[in-house]
């Protein structure tokens, strides 16, 4: 197993954000977490890549515990996050900015710059303006470049379609799908529901904190998602 | 021409204050850090190069080069071991601790080396003046001036054209978000620091070389590299030299018209500076 | 019924020490000796200084590095009084908040346009400027400075009375009301803060310090606010000099606008203390007295280990020697926080 939560708890000072979620990737794997705002849903994402940090054995990366690592050494370890919000560098170039992510950890495989550029062309064009002079849509895909360059394992997104267009979406989510060619795993937290459970296997719903339901996505109702998204009875 | 002769004169001074304060401006732009003990350093370290003559018969330019790696690793050690620890959104504790530090280092090196005036002999240097035809420059402050320049560019060169400097740039804007890209921001800081020493020692050998010093001039060299960053804008090396050399000029024509008005000059061009551009002359975007 | 409240048991008691304690105080000179007294005049004003410095960052946010400014204003502002105008030097005190008041409104204008540790620095350089626009001062002494004239220092309001009360001679008198009005000032300055912080301007105050923008979209007027924080503090701060000044009768640029006098021992203070807490520079001054006297024959020793002292506080430390007490003790002498109180609820969380 790639990656595994066990028992996950995590608290913001007095207030408890995780109660014990439990969740597993296998490699290769594309897992959505779906769930309301407040769900829970980034705040395993940061306690995933240590950016939250637990107890060790909380998160297992091919069995080893990291829970209590700091992000630099989680992303060493090949687990790569594509931030909520986008934040990208704003004092670095669109090539910086996917330079940056490939600079600490060189590991083989299909992702560098030509590569990333192959895959979101637009980007080629902008490549030496500002992180931040682009369009969200632009933003949101040299986030994900960013994050491709070091060749992860895994790849988190965290909310990658917030505040973009369908269009924009869309155009994201075609590249889902080379992405896992290249052999990532990857976890999707969204909040639009559809696209979510086109690209995945399996699907985790989240309420409050806790996770509320496993399914292959293939399998799973409109109900059952209506249920364990909003808590009540089918 | 004396006002030209006035005016060259502050430019090359503002090249000295821009060596005081490339390294401060490095640390404050990567890590908003406010080092009290800046000025002390830059003391502290023409007393090393000092003894490198006297105790090692070096040259002084041999005794700075020896003194470099010795102040990378004091800036390592001291961003490592003290001022990593108390980083965070609070100003009050770093300016505490480099307040500390600084009062802890003048009364250090007052026990070690007397509060006697001292100063790097600088052999034929000394005195030596260049005829540029319009005007007659000094030596020394034209190397002082030269260096200051090399120093920027070289350090420009590592911020816009290196990993290392990336890494910097993506720290200063976000240290969570450069986490998550493998960098580890406490190391930088300290790499960051110790580099800003590297800097700290070219500024003490012209500092030493150009006129005396005791262990208690600190605090008025940090405050003329704070008011050069401040001038420059966060984040600017050139903007450091700019603020360096208004600065400069500012004071030679203050003590053109009255010696005593001298540093009184530079802090007015500060205020009228700050007063018109509250964020400097050359701010980043983002701060 | 229901009501909110500050009050509490350790700040009950704590009130009637000090009360104790300050009538016992203004007695203090019938058996104390001159030195005891110019010991506790020293105590008393930096513990006065170091108030209003926690006031100003501790409370309000306002890291000022230049508070010398007005210590030395305050100070000159006195001396001009009695120099130029002939007046007590009791009654030009006040000339002394007067004149920080005046320096303090251009210089909150040109540093509240800074942030963080740019504030710092402006308000160093402001202080900077005044000290070497004061030494341009000719008719007070330029650069070296001057003396309180003979007529004044021996006409000091109520040393005549103190003379005849505690029979020591006319530099001992002027000690001993130098110590007096110190004590006043101290109760003033420190009881004024207190109050300040349990009323609705203290609770805004934490709010802006903990929160600029929550505090905004509440209604609090931030700006405001600093104004007149910033303000109170320089005027407080300017008696406080005039004050210290009169005892010296002796003033200098140097002297007056001094960093390490009244800035960096006011820090150390604080911080040693506690910052953020009335009780922390009462601790602090303690402190740093005793330290003082302890290493005084050590010049640069002393000062050495004050700043390592500083640092080590800072690391391993951070709410200062009283931070300490009042975490393991969970002791609050001077409660601003509220409770509310009232018959129990039954049931309930």
């Amino acid at each position: 197993m790639l990656l595994q939560t066990h028992g996950l708890t995590a608290n913001y000072g007095q207030f408890r954000a995780l109660f014990g979620v439990d969740i597993a990737v296998a490699a290769g794997e594309c897992v959505a977490i779906i769930g309301a705002n407040g769900a829970g849903k980034s705040t395993l994402m940061r306690s995933i890549t240590g950016v939250i940090r637990n107890e060790p054995g909380m998160v297992l990366h091919r069995g080893a515990p990291i829970g209590a690592l700091s992000s630099a050494e989680v992303m060493k370890r090949g687990i790569a996050m594509v931030p909520e919000g986008r934040r990208l560098f704003p004092s670095l170039t669109v090539e910086e900015n996917l330079q940056i992510g490939g600079q600490v950890r060189k590991a083989p495989g299909p992702w560098d710059l030509d590569a990333i550029y192959d895959l979101f062309p637009i980007l080629r064009e902008r490549r030496r303006n500002p992180g931040t002079a682009l369009s969200g849509g632009q933003q949101q895909m040299v986030a994900i470049g960013r994050a491709l360059m070091s060749n992860p394992e895994l790849l988190l997104c965290d909310e990658i379609s917030l505040g973009l267009a369908p269009v924009v979406i869309r155009d994201i989510y075609t590249a889902l799908p080379r992405i896992r060619a290249g052999g990532a795993a990857i976890v999707l937290v969204e909040q639009d529901i559809g696209k979510a459970l086109a690209v995945a296997d399996r699907v985790y719903c989240m309420m409050e904190g806790r996770v509320t339901l496993v399914a292959n996505a293939a399998e799973v109702s409109r109900q059952q998602i209506h249920a364990a998204y909003f808590g009540e009875a089918a | 021409m004396i006002w030209l002769d006035t005016l060259v004169q502050g430019i090359l001074l503002g090249g000295l204050y821009a060596l005081f304060a490339a390294g401060l401006s490095l640390v404050f732009g990567i890590m908003r850090l406010v080092n009290l003990a800046h000025g002390d350093l830059i003391v502290f370290a023409a007393y090393l190069v000092l003894m490198g003559v006297t105790l090692l018969g070096l040259s002084p330019w041999v005794a700075a080069l020896v003194a470099m790696p010795l102040m990378f690793f004091i800036g390592w050690l001291l961003q490592t071991a003290v001022l990593n620890r108390v980083l965070g959104k609070d100003i009050l504790p770093p300016l505490l601790v480099t307040f500390g530090l600084s009062v802890a280092l003048q009364n250090g090196l007052l026990e070690a080396f007397s509060a006697d005036s001292r100063r790097i002999p600088a052999g034929p240097l000394e005195g030596a003046s260049l005829d540029l035809g319009l005007v007659t420059v000094g030596v020394m402050p034209l190397l002082t001036f030269a260096s200051a320049v090399l120093a920027i560019v070289a350090l420009n060169g590592l911020f816009y054209h290196t990993a290392l400097g990336r890494a910097f740039r993506a720290t200063s804007d976000d240290a969570v978000t450069a986490g998550l890209m493998g960098i580890e921001p406490k190391r930088i800081f300290a790499v960051a620091t110790g580099i800003a020493m590297v800097v700290v020692t070219i500024a003490a050998l012209y500092l030493g070389m150009r006129s005396n010093f005791d262990p208690a001039i600190g605090p008025a060299r940090l405050i003329y590299a704070f008011e050069a960053v401040i001038i420059g804008g966060l984040g600017s090396l050139w903007g450091t030299l700019a603020g360096g050399v208004i600065i400069g000029v500012a004071q030679t024509f203050g003590a053109a018209v009255n010696p005593e008005w001298q540093i009184l000059a530079g802090h007015i061009a500060f205020l009228v500076v700050m007063l018109l551009k509250p964020r400097g002359l050359f701010p980043r975007a983002v701060d | 019924m229901y009501r909110l409240t500050t009050r509490t048991r350790a700040g009950t008691a704590t009130a009637m020490v000090v009360a104790v304690l300050v009538v016992a105080g203004l007695a203090l000179p019938a058996i104390a000796s001159r030195g005891v007294i110019q010991d506790l005049f020293f105590i008393l004003t930096m513990l006065t200084l170091a108030q209003i410095w926690n006031l100003l960052a501790g409370y309000g946010g306002l890291v000022s590095v230049g508070q010398q400014a007005f210590v030395g204003i305050g100070a000159y502002a006195m001396f001009a009084g009695v120099i130029l105008l002939g007046w007590n030097p009791v009654w030009a005190i006040p000339l002394g908040g007067l004149a920080a008041l005046a320096l303090a409104v251009p210089t909150a204008y040109f540093a509240f346009r800074l942030q963080g540790a740019y504030f710092a620095i402006g308000t160093w350089v402001i202080a900077e400027v005044t000290r070497l626009l004061v030494a341009q001062w000719k008719t007070l002494g330029g650069g070296t400075g001057t003396s309180l004239p003979r007529e004044a220092t021996s006409n000091i309001l109520g040393t005549d009375m103190i003379r005849a009360l505690f029979s020591v001679r006319e530099a001992a008198a002027r000690d001993i009301l130098a110590y007096w009005l110190a004590l006043v000032l101290v109760v003033a300055v420190t009881g004024g803060i207190y109050w300040l912080l349990r009323s609705r301007l203290g609770l805004a105050l934490s709010a802006v310090r903990d929160n600029g923008e929550a505090a905004r979209s509440v209604g609090v007027d931030t700006g405001r606010m600093k104004w007149a924080v910033f303000l109170i503090a320089a005027v407080a701060t300017g008696l406080t000099g005039a004050l210290i000044f009169l005892q010296t009768a002796r003033i200098s640029p140097d002297a007056a606008f001094a960093v390490t006098d009244w800035t960096a021992y006011v820090i150390f203070i604080v911080v040693i203390g506690g910052i953020g807490t009335i009780e922390g520079p009462i601790l602090g001054v303690i402190v740093f007295f005793l330290l003082r006297s302890a290493l005084a024959d050590y010049g640069s020793w002393y000062l050495m280990t004050l700043g390592l002292i500083a640092i080590a506080v800072m690391l391993f430390a951070p709410k200062g020697l009283w931070g300490l007490i009042s975490a393991r003790s969970g002791l609050h002498l001077f409660p601003v926080r509220r409770k509310l109180v009232g018959p129990k609820i039954e049931g309930g969380i």
